[in-house]
């Protein structure tokens, strides 16, 4: 594997640790017995550049193909096509073939179940020593110890947690232990699946201040996939929008969440409800659901739900394109912004 | 007279290690064509006062009351039978796991025609009219299909649109919706929101609303009730409660909401955790967790003023 020319961020002249192009994975599906089986395109030409210390937000309903994309970056499957350089390394895996252990050490995942997610038969110590034993065999068992006991104290546990078992801890702590494990290999990337989803909201916000002051002192480059738009308003840089397996809006979240452009992203916004009694407001309504991905609707998978749809666009998928130098747009709707 | 009027309502759980209570003293009043918002965090007992009301808790459970009446009439001296043909009719419930509340192993259309069997009788040609016509009216798209669809046929949006058009077959004066758009995702539940407040509004029904999530309060309540650990904190009209809530704990769970919280660097959280059946703090349930506690908190427990329309369950209302 050699090394890519990355693209470079402008503000901090840094590389990017993560630079997706095209990413695009798709499942065979077997629909009955005897056919051929169907093709379901799950995630489809997902690009992106991810930064040091920088979170990037992927925003969307069930079925968008936000976990898939989250199974491609953590490479637990490796994409149909497209190119995936994570810091600075070319990945190319094959089908069934575990990614190079140096390279799986620098993503770690963190998944929306806390109470999944954990060994029910192991201590909260164990369990954080066990990739330590596996990528640093170097390190002696005192090591490692001390290693998870500092760990466990970074992420606001205390020392007599470490020899007790999940089913010990609530729904808060747990989520804890996930953050400390995913960050016991120091990875440079964090994919963290609807981390706070499951949560009740006063715990929500103990967890998000935590992940944040983790990302300063590391500098962790966050992949945050959420539906909680308030959440992601709050702690993302980047946004991309999806919609039925394709990015379908992507820019700064600043300008995303004052301006969304694309119809979808229009609605997702205004049918997300607003604390405030006082804004109670008309909505963007949407007619029906996302369509069946066995049997894609002609042209703009949005197209059937659209309140702005038209003739064109049952024509042909639109692409990705920029709107502006921030924001891409799938959308033939959408007016160009240049001078 | 309201509708639903209930008085001091406590319900225990008979466990191992001995009674647990799960809701303390609970006070529920609404009338017709209100719609009431319980609000609290998972274990706050939201779902299990409305269970008691429905008659719907296992046998270790432990039901008292000072009043539990619906439309004037005491529920707990009806006999089951009695009391069977109120729940469901009457007043009815919607789940939050729409898939997992449907009988996997029969159409939606038996399903709904069960509940008009039950409480409505008719031929079967009249029941079959009126599941038609119940499919159609919770927004189902070509109901003479859709009736004989299994639920695993169905999208979540379609299976909460079922459960939505059972609940409503007998023209219930009361709907209770138990976190019913909480598994699906947000343009389905501003969708499915929009239909029971219309639902509402053409029955001239009372809901209520049991939910966890304060954007769905804010747009769809007009009066709160907040719980938390099995007690009722305050009550208050919703715009009055976002405005100025009185007890510390929904003025702490407000904050912590992300899209209140402005520009600040970090979140305001709220310290520690729910207390559980084994550590539940002396005096106020809320004590440790509460930024105004004072010694006073710690040792005696609050009791609503008797002059406070929100009564709220503080020593120092805010």
């Amino acid at each position: 594997m050699k090394s890519q020319e990355l693209p470079k961020d402008t503000a901090t002249g840094g590389d990017a640790v993560i630079s997706a192009v095209n990413l695009t994975r798709h499942y065979h599906v077997k629909t009955r017995p005897f056919s051929p089986p169907a093709v379901v395109k799950a995630l489809n030409e997902a690009s992106f550049d991810l930064y040091p210390g920088q979170t990037l937000a992927v925003v969307g309903e069930s079925g968008c193909g936000k976990s898939t994309l989250a199974r491609v970056l953590t490479m637990i499957e490796p994409p149909t096509s497209g190119q995936l350089t994570i810091n600075g390394r070319r990945v190319e895996l094959k089908e069934g073939q575990p990614p190079p252990r140096d390279l799986r050490r620098e993503v770690q995942i963190i998944f929306q179940n806390p109470y999944g997610s954990l060994n029910p038969r192991k201590t909260v110590a164990t369990m954080l020593e066990e990739p330590l034993k596996l990528n640093r065999p170097e390190l002696s068992a005192d090591q490692r110890r001390e290693r998870a006991l500092e760990m466990i104290d970074r992420v606001g546990l205390r020392p007599e947690h470490a020899d007790r078992y999940p089913h010990m801890f609530s729904g808060g702590q747990r989520q804890r232990i996930a953050i400390a494990r995913a960050l016991m290999l120091n990875p440079k990337i964090l994919v963290l699946d609807e981390p706070v989803s499951a949560l009740d909201l006063s715990i929500q916000a103990q967890v998000l201040n935590l992940l944040s002051d983790l990302q300063d002192e590391f500098g962790l480059a966050y992949v945050f996939i959420s539906h909680d738009l308030s959440v992601v308003q709050r702690i993302a840089d980047d946004v991309i929008v999806m919609y039925f397996g394709q990015p379908v809006e992507t820019g700064p979240a600043s300008e995303v969440f004052t301006q969304p452009r694309h119809p979808y992203t229009q609605a997702l916004f205004s049918a997300t409800p607003v604390a405030d009694p006082n804004r109670r407001k008309e909505r963007v309504k949407l007619k029906g659901e996302p369509p069946s991905p066995l049997d894609p609707p002609p042209g703009c998978p949005f197209a059937p739900r659209c309140f702005m749809a038209t003739e064109e666009c049952i024509q042909g998928d639109p692409p990705l394109e920029s709107v502006n130098p921030r924001v891409k747009v799938a959308c033939i709707h959408v007016p160009k912004e240049f001078d | 007279m309201a509708l639903l009027e209930i008085a001091g309502l406590d319900v225990r759980f008979r466990t191992t290690s001995g009674l647990f209570p799960a809701v303390e003293n609970a006070d529920i009043t609404i009338d017709k064509g209100e719609v009431l918002a319980i609000v609290g965090e998972s274990g706050s007992g939201k779902s299990v006062s409305m269970l008691a009301t429905m008659g719907l808790l296992p046998w270790t459970a432990q039901v008292s009351a000072e009043k539990m009446l619906f439309d004037g009439q005491e529920l707990r001296e009806l006999s089951s039978r009695q009391r069977r043909q109120i729940v469901g009719g009457e007043m009815s419930m919607i789940f939050q796991e729409p898939m997992s509340s449907l009988n996997p192993c029969f159409t939606v259309g038996t399903q709904i025609d069960e509940m008009l069997k039950q409480h409505r009788g008719g031929t079967r040609k009249e029941r079959k009219e009126r599941t038609l016509d119940l499919l159609a009216q919770v927004g189902i798209p070509d109901p003479r299909k859709r009736i004989d669809a299994y639920p695993h046929q169905l999208s979540g949006g379609m299976s909460q649109r079922v459960m939505i058009a059972m609940a409503i077959s007998c023209n219930p004066r009361l709907l209770i919706a138990d976190e019913p758009t909480t598994a699906l995702d947000v343009t389905i539940q501003a969708q499915i929101l929009d239909l029971l407040l219309q639902l509402q509004q053409e029955h001239d029904m009372a809901l209520i609303l049991i939910t966890h999530d304060m954007g769905v309060v804010a747009e769809t309540a007009q009066q709160v009730i907040v719980q938390y650990a099995g007690r009722q904190v305050e009550r208050q009209e919703v715009k009055a409660l976002f405005a100025h809530p009185r007890h510390p704990y929904t003025e702490a769970l407000l904050s912590a909401l992300p899209e209140r919280a402005g520009d600040q660097d970090r979140l305001p959280t709220i310290p520690g955790v729910v207390p559980g059946q084994h550590n539940r703090p002396s005096g106020c349930l809320f004590n440790p967790r509460c930024r105004y506690a004072t010694d006073h908190c710690r040792e005696v427990e609050p009791r609503p003023a008797s002059g406070d329309p929100a009564r709220t369950l503080c020593h120092y209302p805010l």
